[in-house]
């Protein structure tokens, strides 16, 4: 019997909705509702955990975040322009540090600033807990933006920096008053994806040994499933994460199709 | 570093034994160039000629690889030079614009006035308006390039340049990017300028504005200068076999 290749597509496509929709029906007639809602969405512990998860744990997150992310974009635009610069040494004392940064994992930052440096150098990082984490958050992410950033640098077109230098500004006057104001366009949204990822990386900050006023989300998340034993703490922390990275992620989606009908 | 010295009786460009290699293409082949004080000169010839490499030379854009050029009486070849403050007195339209688009128009002609000249607020936007009615946009200082049409940003571009108060304007092929229609808007300010006395290097494929404004005209070819005078003469009479094939292909 032939079919025609659009009525073998319908034909396909019915079959797999008629999968999926087997499948979902099999995993809530199996599972035990009961035992799921205790474990997982039990209202009483969820209610226990107000207001410390809110004001706490996702404060102490935003912050972490927010300072790691402001140091990471300055030291990564000084990067991205020691990376472009016409002196060698520059160059490469950029590369290796993003490099460095880039290729070793941000547990390992974490501990080298926490542990290492009283070691190595005999000085703690100044700043308690939030200098930390800014510092070592900060350059992780610094490595990853710097890279980030010097594309966008590049993606400006050669006549604006031409335009600039005609008019009798410097080279580097016109860097800062012309070419990475478009540059800082241009990276907008991978730069917000770099937000995310060093919200979910704040966690790292566990190894710092963090007090109860301290704490962020996953820390906290993590103690009190230690006092329930119940998973439902994970769920909350799990949705506070969520109402920082939906929002961005739905930001950066916003500036990529308004970027894509500019064109 | 030097404080260039700028006379305005020196001769305004003055161009001597100019070569200037891309890699081992030999795009200038020994120029020598003139433009004096409050003269047009036009630059004309085929794609490749080194016409538009000879006008970016006059400001540095490109570093020339040997010979010297002068900017009234400065030497603007000595590596010691302060290059910003001789490329301040240089005004350069672009065929592309290069109008920032991350700025208004106001923000467009103020800046390089405020950052570079040090002027106040109130000084650099008084001059910024006043040569946007020059051009005929004075309506247009808040809006932004994207919403400008073509003749528009190159008018806006050519206010820009004329905000910094030069003693000179370089164009570069200022209406090759346009729609035929707009070109006359830019030319027409084009115009105007000339005829308030202002010193022009124009590098154009517009004949007509050779021959109407231009005090002379130069045909460059292969990188060298083939034929200079006079632009009804050289127009009307051409003396090279290369100018001729050239002209009856653009007129």
């Amino acid at each position: 019997m032939a079919m025609s290749p659009r009525k073998r597509a319908q034909v396909s496509r019915g079959v797999q909705y008629g999968i999926m929709l087997l499948i979902v029906v099999v995993l809530l007639v199996v599972a035990d509702w009961e035992l799921i809602l205790s474990q997982f969405l039990d209202t009483e512990i969820l209610l226990d955990l107000m207001p410390e998860i809110f004001t706490t744990a996702l404060k102490n997150t935003l912050l972490y975040t927010a300072a790691a992310f402001t140091f990471g974009l300055i030291v990564g635009l000084l990067l991205a322009l020691m990376r472009l610069s016409s002196v060698g040494p520059y160059r490469w004392l950029a590369t290796g540090v993003i490099e460095f940064f880039r290729g070793v994992p941000a547990l390992v930052v974490f501990i080298a600033f926490q542990f290492g440096l009283p070691i190595a150098f005999g000085v703690v990082m100044p700043g308690g807990i939030l200098g930390t984490v800014t510092v070592a958050l900060g350059l992780v992410g610094a490595a990853y933006m710097a890279e980030t950033i010097r594309a966008g640098i590049q993606a400006v077109p050669k006549g604006q920096m031409e335009a600039a230098r005609s008019l009798g500004m410097s080279h580097s006057r016109a860097m800062i008053s012309i070419v990475v104001p478009q540059a800082f366009r241009i990276v907008l949204p991978p730069l917000t994806n770099e937000l995310i990822l060093l919200t979910k990386d704040s966690s790292l900050v566990y190894l710092l040994g963090l007090s109860a006023a301290s704490a962020e989300l996953t820390k906290f998340g993590r103690d009190a499933l230690n006092e329930t034993v119940n998973m439902t703490p994970l769920i909350g922390v799990a949705f506070c994460y969520l109402l920082i990275t939906v929002p961005l992620s739905i930001a950066v989606r916003r500036m990529e199709a308004r970027a894509e009908k500019a064109r | 570093m030097t404080e260039p010295e700028m006379r305005r009786d020196a001769p305004a460009i003055d161009v001597n034994e100019l070569h200037k290699y891309f890699g081992d293409n030999e795009v200038l082949k020994g120029i020598d160039f003139h433009v004096n004080n409050g003269e047009v000169v036009c630059v004309v010839g085929p794609s490749g000629s080194g016409k538009s490499t000879l006008l970016r030379c006059v400001n540095l854009l490109e570093q020339p690889t040997s010979g010297t050029i002068f900017v009234e009486g400065v030497e603007i070849t000595d590596p010691d030079i302060n290059v910003d403050k001789v490329r301040s007195k240089i005004g350069m339209v672009f065929q592309q614009f290069n109008l920032f688009p991350h700025l208004s128009v106001m923000r467009n002609l103020t800046i390089a006035q405020q950052r570079v000249k040090k002027r106040g607020k109130e000084e650099s936007v008084d001059i910024a308006r006043r040569n946007l009615a020059k051009v005929g946009l004075a309506e247009k200082e808040d809006a932004f390039p994207a919403h400008l049409s073509g003749g528009q940003m190159q008018r806006v571009a050519i206010a820009r340049a004329l905000s910094m108060e030069p003693d000179m304007m370089l164009f570069d092929e200022p209406t090759s990017a346009l729609d035929p229609e707009l070109v006359g808007d830019v030319l027409g300010v084009m115009k105007e300028l000339a005829h308030e006395g202002m010193t022009m290097m124009v590098v154009t494929h517009e004949m007509g504005f050779a021959r109407e404004v231009g005090d002379k005209l130069v045909f460059m070819d292969g990188g060298v200068i083939l034929e200079e005078g006079d632009p009804a003469a050289v127009l009307a009479d051409p003396q090279h076999e290369r100018t001729r094939s050239f002209l009856s292909k653009v007129l």
